[in-house]
């Protein structure tokens, strides 16, 4: 009878334990949305860089729009941007865009010299386009060093994050966002031509999915208002 | 020379012929751009739709696009209007039975023969600078400006809006040359004819078949096509191609693929050269019986 | 006379013909000069080499004393010529087209002079229409303005009355001799109207088959002694055998074209007008021709290339 009343104890602390330590991650991501929910909104000027395979893009001056709760807009001033469909938000707030979700704990890694928690966010909703989110934590800082989501639509990406002058905000100075591209391919009666004759090497370049987008953020206007006007597409 | 020059230039541009070039290249293209103002975005969507799991956001169908779509679509047209003045340079005046009235002033055969060409280069330059206007200022005017964003084959070019009209300059230079290939052709075949119906026709069917034999992609023809002027034609192309640096970032400023340029010059150089020189020494020798 | 145009044995070959075969002949300065020939004869082509639209296969020719192959500029300068029919350029018009030629022939005429030129062959009311609309006679007046147009020495005038009606023809002919006796310029003409020819030419060139027959004054080449009279009476075969059994047998020629034909003296042509009063031979007509259309088909090869014109 104590043999299985100890046994008892034990799996009752176990259990308690997991909960309280389960209930610690999600407390974490509560402190971190409760940082990021301080900036109602935003405007940033920023350089984009966009590095895929098959796409020959400049570096391009935008200027990057954000209202809460999830108002995203990127604008190249007189130019044209190509953007991954569905990270199109690359934003923090959008990461953990969800209160519905179950938070797990899976243990340290150093990211950039710094020790980060990582989180796995399993959205409760199961319609929810996010299937999983895994997000690397400062902890000491509150901040999202890097986030790996997977979604039902758009596959997955990651996000990686540099902080430095607005890091009180929770606002990176740097976002690396990167992604798989599908083949591009368009017949050549299509696009007229016919010279061309695309080397192996350079056809082996372009089959490389990998793609990547790069945006240095130089300045924010934080909680200066944004009208609504501003993410109307045109 | 000057004279005979000018005198060529008052008798193209007197004949009411020539300005057909110019009307049928203003109707063309201002239907294009018609049907782009109404119709473009259907266009970019159904292009668009190849690019997968992108978003491409701007004004895509912007006066440089419209520039581009229309040069693309007149690049047989062109040459055609230019063979009409050409062939007829020489075959024309035989036929007409002017040409031994020309041919017995006291002007060297050779400098006969140059002035026409010359006088039939600045009609192909004029007529280039009317499609440039309409192609690329009026599209400008209507369309705006925005960057260039270009899907080729196998990948995707964008070209920073301040980084385009000086491509569009070297482009229409390059298409200027060309031109002038295509006039070779009129030109030195016009001269065994006493009429410029054969000519023309002819011009027009070299120019067909050997696009189609560059076309083909069979390997049976990799060995002429270099030699033929019709590949090299569309290597204006090439201007609208930028390097990447290490980062995969497009460098402003930059040509992909510069020595084809420079190679297709020197061989659509090289043609206009051996064809001109060639009608000289036709006429030259030939006995005038027309 | 100085000679201004001297060709020596020239020829042309063409594959398995021979178009000018070593022809060689002289035009003096105040020339109106013949060149004469049946069709296919070798007249064209002689004149383009003339003008240099032609290489000769052999032969030289010079030009006011100038080898024409090495000082092809400044001949051609000096020489205004229409060859077979004249074409301009129809789409513009008199005015336009005759202005583009003087310039092509190095002159600048004003406006005045060009309307000169233009009422000279009688254009001046149709200056400013449009080529395309004048009949075939309005464009050789203008092609005679072309070739006028720079005041040149020498004038070739290849066929210059094609196309033109009777008071055409006797224009030309009027203005050839202008040209020839007040402005004192040299011509060379090749025309098939004969008599034409033999009213306004000094000296005849007749070639046959690229070959030279025979060049020389009309005086020199039509013998006064060979004067052909044609004979029609109301019974020819009566005469004609009156006239072979009487002393004019050895001047009596085949007939041709239902008439006699006699051939004498011009000084014994009334005694044989009374010998045939006398024979009471009933004459029609008695017509004294040594016409140069005569001399031509007698020298020439004179075959008649179609029966039905053969009597």
């Amino acid at each position: 009878m104590t043999y299985i009343l100890k046994i008892l104890l034990l799996l009752l602390t176990i259990h308690l334990s997991l909960f309280t330590y389960s209930q610690d991650v999600t407390d974490l991501v509560n402190k971190v949305k409760a940082k990021l929910d301080k900036v109602k909104d935003y405007s940033a000027n920023g350089v984009l860089k966009t590095d895929v395979a098959f796409i020959k893009a400049p570096v391009s001056k935008i200027i990057v729009y954000y209202k809460k709760p999830n108002h995203f807009r990127l604008v190249k001033n007189g130019g044209i941007s190509v953007l991954p469909k569905g990270g199109i938000s690359v934003n923090m707030s959008t990461v953990i865009s969800t209160n519905n979700f179950t938070a797990l704990d899976a243990g340290y890694i150093t990211i950039d010299n710094i020790k980060t928690k990582i989180v796995k966010l399993l959205p409760n909703d199961d319609s929810s386009n996010v299937v999983l989110s895994t997000l690397y934590i400062d902890e000491a800082n509150l901040l999202i060093r890097k986030a790996v989501t997977t979604t039902r639509e758009n596959g997955t990406y990651e996000l990686n994050m540099s902080y430095k002058k607005y890091m009180e905000y929770g606002l990176p100075d740097k976002v690396v966002f990167s992604f798989n591209a599908k083949d591009y391919k368009l017949p050549k009666g299509i696009t007229l031509d016919f010279d061309e004759n695309t080397s192996p090497d350079k056809m082996n370049k372009l089959k490389n999915k990998k793609g990547k987008v790069e945006i240095d953020y130089s300045s924010y206007n934080i909680n200066k208002g944004i009208n609504d006007a501003v993410f109307t597409k045109n | 020379m000057w004279q005979l020059l000018q005198i060529e230039l008052y008798k193209i541009f007197r004949r009411p012929r020539t300005y057909i070039a110019f009307g049928a290249t203003a109707v063309l293209i201002i239907l294009l751009q018609f049907g782009l103002k109404v119709d473009g975005q259907e266009y970019a969507d159904f292009m668009l739709q190849n690019l997968g799991n992108f978003d491409v956001q701007g004004k895509l169908l912007n006066g440089y696009m419209v520039c581009y779509i229309v040069l693309q679509l007149m690049l047989v047209h062109i040459p055609l209007l230019v063979t009409l003045v050409a062939a007829d340079m020489i075959s024309g005046e035989a036929n007409i039975g002017v040409l031994r009235l020309v041919l017995s002033k006291p002007y060297s055969r050779t400098s006969v023969i140059l002035a026409k060409f010359w006088a039939t280069c600045i009609y192909t330059l004029l007529l280039l600078i009317w499609v440039a206007i309409l192609a690329l200022f009026v599209s400008m005017l209507v369309f705006g400006t925005s960057d260039l964003f270009l899907m080729k084959s196998e990948y995707i070019v964008i070209i920073k809006q301040d980084d385009v009209f000086w491509r569009y300059c070297c482009a229409f230079c390059f298409a200027f040359v060309a031109l002038v290939t295509v006039a070779s052709v009129g030109f030195f075949l016009s001269a065994f004819a006493e009429n410029s119906i054969g000519p023309i026709i002819t011009t027009m069917s070299i120019i067909i078949l050997f696009t189609v034999l560059g076309t083909l992609n069979l390997p049976v023809f990799d060995y002429i096509n270099p030699y033929l002027f019709t590949t090299h034609m569309v290597i204006w192309k090439e201007f609208f191609d930028e390097k990447v640096n290490a980062n995969n970032e497009a460098i402003a400023g930059t040509i992909q693929d510069m020595p084809a340029i420079i190679h297709s010059l020197l061989v659509l150089s090289t043609y206009i050269i051996v064809l001109v020189g060639a009608t000289i020494f036709i006429m030259r020798k030939k006995d005038i019986l027309s | 006379m100085q000679p201004v145009i001297q060709v020596n044995n020239l020829s042309k070959q063409y594959k398995n013909i021979k178009a000018v075969d070593a022809l060689s002949f002289t035009v003096n300065e105040g020339d109106v000069y013949g060149f004469l020939g049946q069709n296919g004869a070798g007249k064209s082509t002689t004149i383009r080499m003339l003008l240099t639209l032609i290489q000769p296969t052999a032969g030289e020719i010079k030009l006011f004393g100038l080898n024409l192959q090495k000082q092809r500029k400044k001949v051609l300068r000096n020489i205004g010529a229409i060859i077979e029919k004249p074409d301009v350029y129809k789409y513009l018009s008199a005015y336009n087209n005759l202005k583009l030629f003087a310039r092509m022939s190095g002159v600048h005429p004003s406006e005045k002079q060009i309307m000169q030129q233009l009422d000279m062959v009688g254009l001046i009311d149709r200056a400013h229409d449009k080529v395309h609309t004048f009949s075939q006679g309005m464009k050789q007046r203008l092609g005679i303005a072309i070739a006028l147009i720079h005041d040149p020495q020498i004038i070739i005038l290849d066929e210059p009355t094609n196309g033109l009606d009777p008071q055409g023809i006797a224009d030309i002919r009027n203005l050839i001799l202008h040209l020839s006796r007040e402005m004192k310029k040299t011509l060379l003409i090749s025309s098939h109207l004969l008599n034409e020819m033999e009213q306004v030419a000094t000296r005849l060139l007749i070639i046959d088959k690229g070959k030279k027959l025979v060049e020389g004054t009309t005086n020199e080449l039509f013998d006064p002694a060979q004067t052909l009279i044609e004979l029609e009476t109301l019974n020819n075969a009566e005469a004609f055998a009156l006239i072979g059994n009487s002393l004019w047998h050895d001047n009596l020629q085949p007939q041709r074209n239902n008439k006699i034909l006699v051939k004498m003296h011009r000084n014994t042509i009334p005694d044989f007008n009374v010998w045939l009063v006398q024979q009471n031979i009933k004459v029609v007509s008695l017509q004294a021709r040594h016409s140069l259309e005569d001399y031509f088909l007698q020298i020439t090869s004179g075959t008649q290339h179609v029966a039905a014109f053969t009597n």
